[in-house]
């Protein structure tokens, strides 16, 4: 048996790694609800905002906070150029070459990001050291407790956005029906690049965040195929679905690292093919089929 | 343009109606059939090469450009075909029964997989076949008592009905005798029940399931026959490589096999061919550029994957059809000289086609 | 042929998310008849052909065909039963040709195998000689041959109607399911669409259940009609019955009590 104070550890660094793949998937679940563009560059993006928020950090003489931003906002800018240049334009294909564009995309970020920055890995310094106690022997590092943090906040600010703001109204209404939104005067194309800013945001968010974690380098990317995998288990339909197979899939895979080590980093993606293959709709069910 | 006067059945379902098509394939096979006379082996080599890659194209056309079901897992039965069929070289099974061993093999891995992703949203499939690859990747590097792990794999030397075949146009005619059988087979699929059942199912899988198809059935065999297919390209790819390694068979390798189909034409077997001459000629142009850029740019080790990157990408949105389409497109522009227009190939607006019931 | 199959129809129900789009629906449509359901829209219409062709499940009632239990098979087996159908929003292989959809049609009727098929053995070849004759029957009932080699992307929209019933008449149906066979059609058209549904029903017998809202249409080849409204039956009748019942009136004018 493993002693308690592993368990714990891996336990919330579990929560930690699940609370990114989350991020991500919020990002990617965004995007889908709006356009079913199911983003496979994702994780690049989240990547790309680690470089960025690395870059402007060294630029600003280590100052984190403004280069978080700054990191963030530049991301959101091209997630909404990658809309409004290229993915407007093939609208209507058939969702194959829409599948294989976004991998397609995936690989340029990361050679790109790979010749700007370098193959090296690379490390961030954050606010986030230390640990925090939890009460008896057990700590958090602070670096993971930030990580959970900014997911309950960024959860309530996208809720409060979509529920409270036009813009999100707008956004909620477009999902539902293009068409008919369009017809009301909403400027759906805009809209939707807006979303994959937002998307794009989210991702960069948890890039910075999860830098002292994982460190920076081209493979990070990788995550966010973990976190498609996450979102799948859960049920791709919903956001709250999707942030719960995240965590699921987080949890497990410290514990099945630490256990199976021969399988080390696979884990989610076993994971999610035995709840395809004994429930292909995922854990909460959802209907994909089609009207006609 | 040329009008053709059917008179019998047979005629529609004859593979190249037209004269002028009869002789350019005509004038390709005699070229294929003689090429050991025309190039040196390193040419002849690599000649088999783009071969192999056309039959992989083909596996993957079928299931992606034909049923519309994506896969990025594809490197994942190249590398399953490759490593079975070395196994059992090396363990003394004849060459031609463990062809027909690992083809079933691939296959019936293949509808495994298929089956799972058989009541799956697209997506799903993308993302499932992608985790697949990432996990059998891993299996081969770890399962060292059996694939040499991380170390690789030699392959036995090639024998078929125990005769050796070590010199480069034996193997290369090998390479070309299954590259007749796969793309035959597969044009004959497209003018039967079964191929026609792959596209009901890509275009319309509501009202081919109205007629009588049962979708999940087409989809698994559509999986089948396109792992099976895949992993015979694996097996002929071994014996070019001679030495396996896992990480051969990488996310990489898949975007390879997806870039060939999609510049070449989602949908048509001749475009898994012209993907799989585009592909082996990006090595060429990979070190052409590396000449031609900066040194600081040139030396990268990005610059392949970003070169597939952004030709997957100018493909996809300037020319969907692919190489073929422009071919199509071109052939149509001289067969209706002077009357062709250039509104005669402009895409209709299209939206958002929802799959999604509100 | 399969000729003399009985459609029944026992209290189906079928409820979205709380709401009953189908509620207690009973009718019966006889050999060789044509059967019209009419009814405003959102009514239910389409739905029950859905539930007919078993793509949505329903939550109540039997659907009975001749000998068969529709409820028992899955969707792919409703068309071997005999019953074959056509889609409000075309629903047509919009990258393959018009011969190669009609094909499609045929797949009921005929017997694939992967591997036969990829060696296209001789019999594989005499079975798809067959077939392609009976497609070119159908071709010419409709006037097909002028688009027969064209792909249904660069159709025009009349063209793809009769496509459609074109495939569904390829599967040799005892009965048609015809979801507004005439919306979006031209007089001229919708004329040639009556044209064709007497020949259908007279030269192959075929019975026909439809879904309209042309009342000319209706009224010229409807021997019975079934209007509802919000998923229930209001009437069942003869044409003129049905157009001088009070309630379909109501449900059609937008009258409130």
């Amino acid at each position: 048996m493993l002693p308690l104070n592993d368990v714990v550890h891996l336990a919330v660094t579990g929560l930690a790694q699940g609370c990114a793949y989350g991020l991500i998937a919020l990002g990617f679940v965004l995007i889908y609800k709006a356009t079913e563009v199911v983003n496979f560059a994702h994780g690049e993006f989240m990547m790309l905002g680690a470089f960025t928020v690395l870059a402007y950090s060294e630029a600003f003489g280590g100052s984190f906070w403004p280069a978080f931003v700054l990191g963030c906002l530049t991301i959101g800018v091209v997630g909404y150029l990658i809309d409004a240049q290229i993915m407007r334009r093939i609208i209507g294909q058939s969702s194959a070459s829409i599948f294989i564009l976004t991998v397609a995309f995936g690989f340029i970020f990361r050679s790109l990001a790979g010749i700007i920055w370098g193959w090296n890995t690379l490390s961030l310094d954050t606010p986030f050291d230390g640990q925090v106690a939890l009460g008896g022997e057990f700590a958090i590092a602070t670096d993971r407790l930030a990580i959970i943090v900014a997911t309950i906040l960024l959860c309530v600010l996208l809720y409060l956005f979509f529920s409270r703001t036009r813009y999100g109204i707008a956004m909620q209404a477009a999902s539902q029906n293009q068409l008919a939104a369009y017809y009301m005067g909403i400027p759906v194309k805009r809209l939707v690049s807006i979303t994959w800013a937002i998307g794009a945001i989210i991702a960069a968010a948890a890039g910075a965040l999860l830098a002292p974690v994982t460190q920076i380098d081209t493979t990070i990317g990788l995550l966010g195929i973990k976190a498609l995998a996450g979102a799948i288990v859960g049920g791709f339909g919903s956001i709250p679905g999707a942030l719960l197979g995240c965590l699921l899939i987080g949890i497990i895979e410290p514990f099945a690292d630490y256990l199976l080590p021969e399988i080390k980093g696979v884990s989610p993606y076993i994971v999610m093919l035995l709840v395809l293959f004994l429930r292909p709709e995922g854990l909460m069910k959802q209907t994909f089929k089609k009207k006609v | 343009m040329q009008v053709l006067f059917k008179t019998r059945y047979e005629d529609d379902i004859r593979f190249l109606p037209k004269t002028g098509e009869k002789i350019r394939v005509g004038l390709v096979v005699a070229f294929l059939l003689a090429a050991p006379l025309l190039l040196q082996d390193y040419y002849l080599g690599e000649l088999g090469l783009l071969l192999v890659y056309a039959i992989a194209g083909i596996g993957l056309m079928i299931l992606t450009g034909h049923t519309g079901q994506v896969s990025f897992g594809h490197a994942a039965f190249l590398g399953i075909g490759a490593y079975c069929h070395a196994i059992l070289m090396s363990h003394g099974v004849p060459f031609s029964l463990s062809v027909v061993l690992t083809t079933a093999l691939s296959g019936l891995i293949g509808m495994a997989l298929g089956r799972s992703a058989s009541k799956m949203h697209g997506f799903y499939l993308a993302i499932a076949t992608l985790a697949f690859l990432m996990l059998v990747e891993t299996l081969l590097g770890e399962w060292e008592s059996m694939t040499g792990g991380y170390g690789g794999l030699a392959v036995p030397g090639l024998k078929v009905f125990g005769i050796s075949l070590a010199s480069a146009w034996q193997q290369y005619y090998l390479d070309l005798f299954f590259t007749f059988v796969v793309v035959l087979g597969a044009a004959n699929l497209f003018r039967t029940p079964t191929g026609r059942s792959f596209l009901a199912v890509r275009d319309s899988e509501l009202s081919a399931r109205c007629l009588g198809v049962n979708v999940e059935w087409a989809k698994i065999q559509a999986f089948g026959i396109s792992a099976a297919i895949t992993g015979l390209a694996g097996v002929l790819l071994a014996h070019h490589l001679a030495y396996l390694a896992p990480d051969v068979f990488s996310v990489l390798e898949s975007l390879k096999l997806m870039l060939m189909i999609v510049v070449g034409g989602l949908g048509s077997i001749p475009g898994a061919i012209f993907g799989a001459i585009l592909v082996s000629l990006l090595p060429v142009a990979l070190s052409f550029l590396k000449d031609v850029l900066p040194p600081a740019l040139g030396q990268q080790a990005g610059l392949e994957p970003l070169l597939f990157g952004l030709i997957i990408v100018i493909f996809i949105v300037f020319e969907p059809q692919g190489i073929y389409g422009r071919w199509m497109k071109l052939r149509f522009f001289f067969e209706t000289f002077p009357y062709y227009r250039k509104s005669s190939f402009v895409r209709q607006k299209s939206y958002l086609k929802t799959e999604r019931m509100r | 042929m399969t000729a003399g199959r009985t459609l029944s129809v026992r209290n189906l129900s079928i409820m979205f998310g709380g709401v009953h789009a189908v509620e207690d629906v009973s009718f019966d449509v006889s050999p060789g008849e044509v059967f019209a359901i009419i009814g405003p829209n959102g009514a239910g219409k389409s739905t029950i052909f859905n539930l007919i062709s078993r793509l949505y499940e329903p939550s109540a009632g039997s659907i009975q065909f001749g000998e068969y239990d529709l409820l028992g098979l899955p969707a792919h087996r409703v068309v071997d039963t005999g019953i074959a159908r056509t889609f409000q929003n075309i629903e047509l292989f919009e990258q393959s040709t018009v011969l190669q959809n009609l094909l499609v049609g045929r797949h009921s009727r005929m017997s694939g195998n992967a591997l036969c098929d990829f060696a296209f053995l001789p019999r594989v070849r005499r079975a798809e000689i067959r077939h392609r004759r009976k497609v070119e029957d159908i071709i010419d009932l409709l006037e097909l041959a002028q688009y027969r080699d064209e792909r249904i992307a660069d159709l025009p929209y009349g063209a793809r109607k009769n496509v459609e019933l074109a495939r569904a008449l390829c599967a040799e149906p005892a009965l048609l399911m015809l979801d507004e066979p005439a919306s979006g059609l031209n007089t001229e058209e919708t004329d040639d669409v009556g044209f064709w549904l007497e020949d259908i029903k007279h030269d192959l017998g075929v019975t026909l259940v439809m879904v309209e809202h042309d009342m000319n249409l209706v009224g010229q080849v409807a021997d019975r009609v079934m209007a509802i409204n919000d998923g229930r039956v209001l009437a069942i009748g003869s044409p003129d019955d049905v157009r001088e019942n009070e309630d379909v009136q109501q449900a059609y004018l937008g009258m409130t009590e």
